[in-house]
Formats: C-alpha cells, sequence, structure tokens
C-alpha cells in the first residue's frame, strides 16, 4: 500500500502527485518523457526530497514535511531499478549481488534468486562483460537480495531492444507471481503495462490525471490523448476456454461472450488480460455471415467522439466495452448514434501474442506475503 | 651497496624518507580537500580553493619563508610546540617533509579533485538504496572508483617531494643527513670544488627514481583499469 500526496517545485514545472497504489501487484506509473515519472519514484526512494506532502509505504512514514520526517534512502528498504543500469563497475557480479544483503541472510536466498532470475553463470563476469539484458537480471538480483519491501523500476526495459525485452519481461513477472513483490513500474511503454500492471497511475505534466485499474482506464476516451493513439484500444480480462489444436485457434472467454484468436499455448482456465486495438474493430448494423471474420459482437454504441484527425472512437457495449476506430464517413454512412445497436467485429488474428497479456488470478487471492 | 657512496645513501634515504613521511601524512587532508572542493559549497569556497593552490604559484622560497616564521622555534605554531611538547621542527627532516607536503599539496589535490569529480553519484546513490549508510558507501563505492586519481595524486605529489628545494633550503637549511636531500646535496656539490662527477651521479640517481616511480604508477593504473571495467 502506498499512499503519495507531494508537491516538488522544479523551475518552471511543478510536481503534485496524489494517489494511493493498491496492495501487492504492479502499480504502473504512465506518461510522456516529461510528465515526471522519475521525480516521482526518486522521491519515493529517498533521492529526491519534495517540498511538501506525505510518503506512506505500508502504514511506514518515509516523508512527512509537516511533522519533519525524511527517512534516509538506506533506511527506506525500496529496491531500487534503475534506467540506465547502474553495476558497481569495480566488482564482480557476485559481490554486486551482494552489496545489499545482511549478514544474516542466508546463502539459500542468494541462490533463490539467483535461479529466479538465472544468473548462475554470470557469477564471476565483470559487469562490463555483460549485455544489456543480463545487466538488467543482475541488477533486480540486486535489488531483491537487499531485502526490499517494494520494488521501484523506473524503466527497466526502456534501454533495451526488442528480443532484450521479451527476455526480460517473464522474470519481472516472475517477482510478481512467485515473490509477490509489489512493484511501482515506471514506463511509457503501453504494451508493458498490459502485460504486467494491475493499477495505473496516469502522469501528465507533472499531475496525477487518473488512477485505476488497467481495464477501466483503457476504456475512457477522455484520457484517450494520454493512453496513445495508434496503440489505443480495449482491455478486457479473459479466461481461456478451449483450444482447437485442429484449426489452430484457442478460444478465450469474458462477460458470457467467446473471442476466438489465433492458437495459444495457454493452460484452460488460466485468466489472461488481452488488448484489442481500436483500429482492428470494424462495425456492422447487420450481423454478417459470409465474412472471414470470426468474432462478431452484438451491442450497443455507447459513445462517440471525435478525434483530432477527422477519425471518429465509437464505444460498443457487448457485455464489456470494446473501442472501434472508423472513419466519419462510416459514421455518416451507418448513421451511427448512440444507443444503436451494431456488430462489433473483431479479426482473429488481429490479437496477436503481444496483445496477450499479464496472467491475472494469481493476485487476486491477495495477501501479498514475501516468500 | 657498493654501488652508492655513503654520501648518496644518505641523501637518497633522507629524501626517500621525507617525501614518503609528507605523502602519507597529507593524504587524508589532501582526501578531504578534494572532498570539499568537489562536492560542497560553502562561503568562501574559491577563497579556499585558491590557497591550496598557491604553493604552485609563489616562488617556493616565500613558502619556505612563511614556514620559517609560523614553526620556527620563535614562530607562531613552532613556539607553542617547543613550550608545550618540546617539538622542534625548523631545521630537522621533519621540516623538510612538511615543506615538501605543502608544496606538493595543491598537485595531490588537483588530481583527486578531477577523479572525486568523475565518479558517477548515481551509482552512490544506487548503493544507498541498497541499505548502505553514507559512510559505507564513500568506502565501498566512491573510494574504490576515485582510485586512479589518488594514485596519480600520490605519484605527482610523491615527485614533488622528491623534488622539492626552494622551500627546504629556506625553512630547514642544509644540514648533512639531517635535511640535506637529494637536490640539496646536489646543490652542495655543484658549490665545491671538483664535485661535478659526484653531482653527475646524483642526478642520475635522481632521474632513475622518478623514472621508477613512474613507471611503477603506469603498472599499477593499468591493473585498476581493468579492474573497473577496461578504461572509462
Amino acid at each position: 500500500m502506498i499512499e503519495v500526496d507531494i508537491r516538488r517545485k522544479l523551475g518552471d514545472f511543478t510536481l503534485e502527485a496524489a494517489f494511493t497504489g493498491s496492495h501487492g501487484g504492479i502499480t504502473a506509473l504512465f506518461g510522456r518523457s516529461g510528465a515526471g515519472k522519475t521525480t516521482l519514484i526518486n522521491m519515493l526512494a529517498g533521492l529526491d526530497r519534495p517540498d511538501a506532502g506525505r510518503i506512506v509505504v505500508n502504514g511506514e512514514v518515509l516523508f512527512d514535511a509537516a511533522a519533519g520526517i525524511d527517512k534516509a534512502p538506506e533506511k527506506r528498504r525500496l529496491g531500487y531499478i534503475f534506467q540506465e543500469g547502474r553495476l558497481f563497475p569495480h566488482m564482480s557480479v557476485r559481490r554486486n549481488l551482494a552489496y545489499g544483503m545482511k549478514r544474516y541472510d542466508t546463502a539459500d536466498e542468494f541462490d533463490l534468486i539467483v535461479a529466479l532470475l538465472d544468473i548462475g553463470p554470470l557469477l564471476d563476469r565483470s559487469p562490463h562483460t555483460l549485455s544489456g539484458g543480463e545487466k538488467q537480471r543482475v541488477e533486480i538480483g540486486r535489488a531483491l537480495l537487499a531485502n526490499p519491501r517494494l520494488l521501484l523500476m523506473d524503466g527497466p526495459l526502456a534501454s533495451l531492444d526488442g528480443p532484450r525485452k521479451a527476455e526480460i519481461l517473464p522474470f519481472i513477472e516472475r517477482l510478481r507471481d512467485e515473490l509477490a513483490m509489489p512493484i511501482v513500474y515506471v514506463t511509457h511503454a503501453m504494451e508493458e503495462i498490459v502485460r504486467l500492471a494491475d493499477t495505473l497511475v496516469i502522469m501528465s505534466d507533472g499531475k496525477v490525471a487518473a488512477v485505476g485499474a488497467v481495464e477501466e482506464l483503457m476504456s475512457r476516451l477522455d484520457l484517450r490523448p494520454l493512453t496513445g493513439r495508434y496503440e489505443a484500444g480495449a482491455v478486457l480480462t479473459v479466461t481461456v476456454v478451449g483450444h482447437d489444436e485442429e484449426r489452430a485457434i484457442t478460444r478465450l472467454g469474458f462477460d458470457g461472450m467467446t473471442l476466438v484468436v489465433p492458437y495459444a499455448n495457454i493452460p484452460v482456465g488460466e485468466d489472461l488480460r488481452i488488448r484489442i486495438r481500436a483500429r482492428d474493430v470494424s462495425l456492422a448494423l447487420s450481423a454478417p455471415d459470409d465474412i472471414s471474420i470470426l468474432n462478431i459482437f452484438p451491442g450497443r454504441v455507447v459513445e462517440i467522439s471525435d478525434r483530432k484527425d477527422g477519425q471518429m472512437d465509437v464505444i460498443v457495449d457487448v457485455g464489456a466495452r470494446i473501442w472501434a476506430r472508423v472513419t466519419r464517413l462510416a459514421v455518416n454512412r451507418l448513421a451511427l448514434e448512440p444507443g444503436m445497436e451494431v456488430y462489433a467485429l473483431v479479426k482473429a488474428v488481429a490479437i496477436d501474442r503481444q496483445s496477450l497479456g499479464r496472467r491475472t488470478g494469481i493476485n487476486i487471492q491477495g495477501d501479498a506475503g514475501v516468500a | 651497496m657498493d654501488w652508492f657512496t655513503p654520501l648518496e645513501i644518505e641523501a637518497l634515504g633522507l629524501s626517500l624518507r621525507v617525501a614518503v613521511v609528507s605523502v602519507i601524512c597529507s593524504l587524508p587532508f589532501g582526501l578531504a580537500a578534494a572532498w570539499l572542493l568537489a562536492r560542497r559549497s560553502f562561503p568562501g569556497k574559491s577563497l579556499v580553493d585558491g590557497v591550496i593552490h598557491l604553493p604552485l604559484v609563489v616562488p617556493p622560497v616565500v613558502v619556505g619563508y612563511v614556514l620559517l616564521v609560523a614553526l620556527g622555534r620563535r614562530g607562531v605554531i613552532g613556539g607553542w610546540l617547543y613550550d608545550s611538547f618540546g617539538v622542534t621542527i625548523a631545521f630537522t627532516w621533519k621540516g623538510a617533509a612538511i615543506a615538501a607536503a605543502v608544496m606538493a599539496f595543491p598537485l595531490m589535490v588537483r588530481a583527486m579533485r578531477l577523479s572525486l569529480e568523475a565518479v558517477d553519484r548515481r551509482l552512490e546513490a544506487a548503493a544507498r538504496t541498497l541499505g548502505a549508510g553514507k559512510a559505507r558507501v564513500f568506502v565501498t563505492i566512491t573510494l574504490p572508483l576515485m582510485a586512479p586519481g589518488i594514485l596519480a595524486g600520490v605519484v605527482l605529489a610523491f615527485a614533488r617531494a622528491l623534488g622539492e628545494f626552494g622551500a627546504t633550503i629556506t625553512f630547514v637549511s642544509n644540514i648533512p643527513g639531517e635535511t640535506r636531500t637529494l637536490p640539496i646535496a646536489l646543490y652542495t656539490l655543484t658549490q665545491t670544488p671538483d664535485g661535478e662527477a659526484a653531482a653527475a651521479r646524483l642526478a642520475v640517481i635522481s632521474v632513475g627514481l622518478a623514472l621508477a616511480a613512474i613507471v611503477a604508477s603506469e603498472w599499477i593504473a593499468r591493473r585498476m583499469a581493468r579492474r573497473l571495467g577496461g578504461g572509462a
């Protein structure tokens, strides 16, 4: 549980952030660069000092300007994974990992973390011989071994290329799922949020624009300028219902509907989060039957809104809310209006692997007891 | 040891002792000054910076004279030292070490300050988030990362101390076996009839000593660089 309510003036820029993070899971701080995300987590870590306000983590006051409390960074027990990598160059990987360990820690914990992050073969190497992905894994291990109650990650994937990102993502998921480590995750990449986050904090110009569940915030049209254009779309929580390997499809259930997607090797019963991009959704007034599109959902238009570029966003309630982007011409031709019955059409292959998000359900049982 | 004459051994031994003692004793002050100048801002900082660099620009004789006035037996500090503890500094090898330390101090501080300014403070911040207090961060992160600069400062100061002449001869004079270091012995020989050959030998010894110090420091610096990640 994180409670933040701080103010900090930096020249012309004023950071004014107040939010309460959920218990456990991953809280994503999302916003463009310059929105104040890094400054905010530096303040959480004690590396930067707010002008006013309060920071409370798990009931412990870390900063309170009014009460004159400002705990030193080393007393806060918050692990920090830096964007650009900050391994100590004069120490081996092993010594880097051990830097934050207390003397009474057992070797078991060291071995556990090394195995979890798969960094055993790197132990005797020097940091400058590691690849970007390896460095990031060692950095995560080092932070974990200092026994933090919360992990702060400042765009841990931002400096990595595509394949390296894919290499690190599963490890971050393991922290969340196997160690139940609460994480504050700073990013400007929507696909990382869909894959990882539980709670989303959207920041803009030093202010918190919205706080809530990822699914909820992503379906709000008013946040669209902040959540991104090209990649925008609805985020749904679904359950794997079944596979048809012969026809290479997987069925996902949500709110009484079934969504067909290309075959994905995920166990039946698993909860998933998926993203259906607005540009992959078409609308029809009647249900077409001679069409290749497999997903045809009857629903009702909830909201239509203009975009700056002349295209329009239409939100359709099909049980869950799906978001379609169409041209103004299409809206006029179908005479779309809120309340109308329509069919939302989603191409199965539009839901690719990258649209498949985090596995939910593991954290839903709640209690984030640290392993 | 038949290679050297007793006079050479005496001068060489004294020079090494003076240089080693002056460097070791000024090292903590040099570190403190470097830290103050690199990391702190306080009123009068440029004045402190100027005073530290003064021995680099004023004539060494002036430094020696100031030391004599301050630390001589009738000097402000020297008198108090003699009256309270019976310690005499002027005209002893200890005085020579102090003169060498003062003259070498700016070089030492300069090298250390530059290396301290080059230490990535983000690494120090990372160490603190891992639970290390300020003192531990300084010992385990800052000092090792500025080690090449400390080494450079030490070598420069050592070489400067070996060659110290003006301030030394002014402050502690030219006493055989007590304050007659290599350069002073060399100077004395040039003033002596038939001293040319012995002077030439001393000059060769001085050059050899300086060369050895530089080669040794290069070797250590390369090893450090390798540990710090192949250069940088």
